[in-house]
């Protein structure tokens, strides 16, 4: 495929992986979190991690928007098509995620009930479907006048112009039944949180040299944005594409910030990114869109200003408002490691639940619904090196402590 | 002057719908039958006219083998083919896969209400000519009607039955350390092409079903080589080539691993599954097949393979080790290694 192939050939790879090999220190260690999603699913997709050199660790960061999604949320969903009966249209990964267990007929759920998820409601009766894009759901509603349908928005930066732009679009129209529940979050103040964390603040727990920034959202935010964590924080951050050589790419170019005491925001993604970003995207979501002064994130918590809500002048589009919906926070599983899995202080295979209870058939929690995700990535992927010989070394040095409760990559 | 009493104005194939007097058991259903399924299907046991159909003793040394297959696909037609020459296509191969030589079919046909017969014509006549071309006869059948609403036009339920020799014993459990995969060609192309005709999904793509009875594809591979080198025919259907390789790694009891760079797939098959979020190692095929051959006779298994049309482009995509966690991994072209699990739930797509 032209214009993709170029970006996975073997070859390069390898010349990629030696000079990487030449380059770290002997003696340092070097911890990289990716903060996408779509990098954690490149670099299990093609085996990334087994070209770089031992000395490198990846560190799957929360860049996974359906990880991240608090189980609250997706129960106001579900009430929303089971209880008001609207059609509910979201995006393919969001039908799986686990919420809370729900009684039929307004019973209380019987003791061990199975959790709910947007599927199961979906074989109770309740009208989902999956869209591929916002403007499918909105065509939905065109389609359907005297039913009310509901677009459940999740994403970052990337999927947040589009859920603005059918919001504006349905408002020129005068589409009465279309509302959306959004649930749009913000990149940088998900970095930030990370930043401020106790396990990389205080403790050092979760050790980050420095951070593979987004491919998708860095087009619509730009590289602008992360220079305050470079700044800040003394971090580098290199913005990369999804491809795996964008991911080796950016590994080298981490590698000599970091031998170079250097901190700096550097653009591997340079054939999409600009410093400014999309501009017209920008504009549009701000026009629909204003800050949210809390929002509940998977595996973070409460995050100020970590999100966005539908502006008052759109309200008539907000299906909060609409349809008078309350935020009920629901903890997760007792055993559910997916916030410190998310936080980079534990890795997949140290939750219990992990492979036993909680596989992609049926998760537990979140980081095992989106081949995204962490957990769902490790199990479908990369499972099978676990009990390989030079898995024995990560775990004789977790017990030594050093890089001590690091999530490992996919070795 | 009289009119003759046997007149009976004929099925309206043009504009016509089923409605529930086609399922009532009277008049109409016969009619149904009469002028559409048996004319198309024509051959001397539906000719019989009884509730079953008697057939002729196995040929001497030879089993009974077994197969059957409900078929429910959305959009009915798609680039390449339609639920009924699909339905014929993939009862053949379930027989094929275990050695056996295809000889009969059976079908029922579920209705919805409403369902326009001019499209029923279409399948029930596209099932013909398939069936025709793999040279079974569809040797029974049924109709039933369901009210609109309960069905999603037309649902089919094929059985084929075919016959084994005596001392043939291919089956996914026999895979064993060592053997060589091979792959009769590209993958993806069946799912691909009905994608392409989903509402809300349409595109535009030159890719049609692969659709197609590979009896003959198995009987000159197994012709190649003694009895016994062929361990394992699968066809890679719903699930794809992932979900089968997995299937006989659990039934065998070992690991498989691929080489990526060896599993053909065309660039209009891989560039819709970029597109789609897809992986087309799990989207379906029905006109390819996954055999596991001893290592001494792998050429010979791959050379019968590319000299019949419809194993041109077979290829030598892993080998069998022994494994006790029974998974599959596989060599990415990039460099690395990696897992190729069961399909999760239904494919869905990546968001972003």
């Amino acid at each position: 495929m032209k214009y993709v192939d170029e970006f996975r050939d073997g070859e390069l790879a390898r010349g990629l992986a030696a000079r990487i090999a030449a380059e770290v220190q002997p003696g340092r260690r070097y911890h990289f979190m990716e903060f996408c999603g779509g990098h954690t699913h490149a670099i299990s997709r093609y085996g990334v991690a087994e070209l770089l050199p031992a000395a490198v660790r990846m560190i799957h960061g929360p860049g996974c928007p359906v990880c991240v999604l608090p189980v609250g949320r997706i129960d106001q969903a579900i009430a929303l098509a089971l209880e008001h009966g609207v059609t509910l249209a979201t995006y393919g990964d969001v039908m799986r995620v686990p919420a809370s267990a729900r009684g039929i007929d307004g019973k209380p759920p019987a003791a061990g009930a199975p959790a709910l998820s947007l599927l199961r409601a979906k074989a109770r009766g309740a009208d989902v479907r999956m869209v591929y894009s916002a403007a499918d759901a909105l065509e939905l509603a065109r389609r359907r006048p005297q039913q009310q349908v509901v677009f459940l928005a999740i994403g970052f930066e990337t999927t947040t112009p589009p859920t603005a732009l059918v919001i504006r679009q349905a408002a020129a129209e005068g589409i009465a039944n279309f509302s959306v529940l959004c649930n749009h979050v913000l990149t940088p103040s998900a970095i930030t949180h990370i930043l401020e964390s106790a396990e990389v603040r205080q403790y050092g727990t979760v050790p980050i040299d420095g951070f593979v920034g987004p491919a998708h959202v860095s087009i619509v935010i730009g590289s602008g944005p992360y220079e305050h964590f470079a700044e800040e924080y003394r971090k580098p951050v290199v913005i990369a594409g999804f491809e795996p050589l964008d991911v080796m790419q950016a590994v080298l170019m981490l590698v000599r910030q970091v031998n170079d005491g250097r901190a700096e925001v550097e653009n591997e993604f340079s054939r999409a990114v600009t410093r400014d970003g999309n501009l017209a995207a920008q504009q549009v979501v701000a026009e629909v869109f204003e800050l949210r002064p809390s929002f509940e994130w998977r595996g973070l918590g409460e995050v100020p200003y970590s999100a966005l809500q539908i502006r008052p002048a759109y309200a008539g589009f907000d299906a909060e408002r609409r349809f008078g919906l309350e935020y009920r926070s629901v903890p997760d599983h007792k055993a559910c490691e997916c916030g410190a899995i998310l936080r980079g202080v534990k890795r997949p295979s140290d939750c219990k639940l992990f492979g036993t209870v909680c596989t992609p058939e049926s998760p537990m929690g979140s980081c095992m619904v989106s081949s995204e995700g962490a957990c769902a990535a490790h199990y479908s992927y990369g499972r099978f090196r676990d009990g390989e010989a030079g898995d024995a070394g990560g775990r004789a040095e977790r017990k030594a402590g050093v890089g001590a409760g690091c999530q490992r990559p996919f070795e | 002057m009289t009119a003759s009493r046997r007149y009976v104005r004929p099925l309206d194939l043009k504009t016509g719908r089923v409605d529930m007097n086609h399922g009532a058991g009277g008049r109409a259903g016969a009619q149904l039958i009469d002028e559409l399924f048996a004319r198309a299907l024509d051959n001397s046991f539906l000719r019989q006219g009884d509730d079953g159909a008697r057939l002729p003793a196995l040929p001497a040394g030879h089993r009974l083998v077994v197969a059957t297959d409900g078929h429910v696909i959305s959009p009915l037609f798609f680039p390449g083919g339609d639920i009924g020459s699909l339905a014929v296509h993939g009862t053949v191969n379930d027989v094929a896969m275990m050695g056996a030589t295809p000889l009969y079919l059976t079908a029922a046909f579920i209705l919805e209400e409403g369902f326009a017969l001019a499209e029923l014509k279409r399948i029930v006549e596209s099932m013909a000519r398939a069936a025709r071309e793999a040279g079974v006869a569809v040797v029974a059948g049924d109709t039933k009607v369901v009210e609109q609403g309960k069905g999603d036009g037309v649902f089919i339920a094929t059985t084929g039955v075919g016959a084994l020799p005596e001392g043939r014993s291919i089956g996914g459990a026999r895979a064993r350390p060592g053997d060589a995969v091979l792959l009769s060609g590209s993958i993806g192309e069946h799912g691909v092409a009905v994608l392409s005709k989903r509402e809300s999904l349409e595109f535009e793509t030159a890719i049609e079903s692969d659709s197609a009875a590979l009896h003959g594809l198995v009987a000159a591979l197994l012709a190649a080589v003694p009895e016994g080198a062929v361990r394992v025919l699968r066809d890679p259907t719903r699930g794809g080539l992932a979900t089968t390789l997995n299937e006989i790694a659990a039934q065998s009891g070992v690991g498989v691993v691929l080489q990526e760079a060896s599993i053909p797939v065309r660039p209009q098959v891989e560039a819709a599954c970029e597109l789609l979020g897809l992986d087309p190692l799990y989207v379906a095929n029905e006109g390819k097949l996954v055999a596991v051959v001893g290592p001494a006779a792998a050429d010979q298994v791959l050379a019968a393979m590319r000299g019949h049309p419809l194993g041109r482009d077979a290829a030598r995509i892993g080998e069998v080790i022994a494994d006790d966690h029974h998974f599959v991994q596989m060599a990415t072209r990039f460099g690395g290694r990696r897992m190729v699990d069961w399909l999760s739930g239904e494919q869905l797509p990546r968001i972003c």
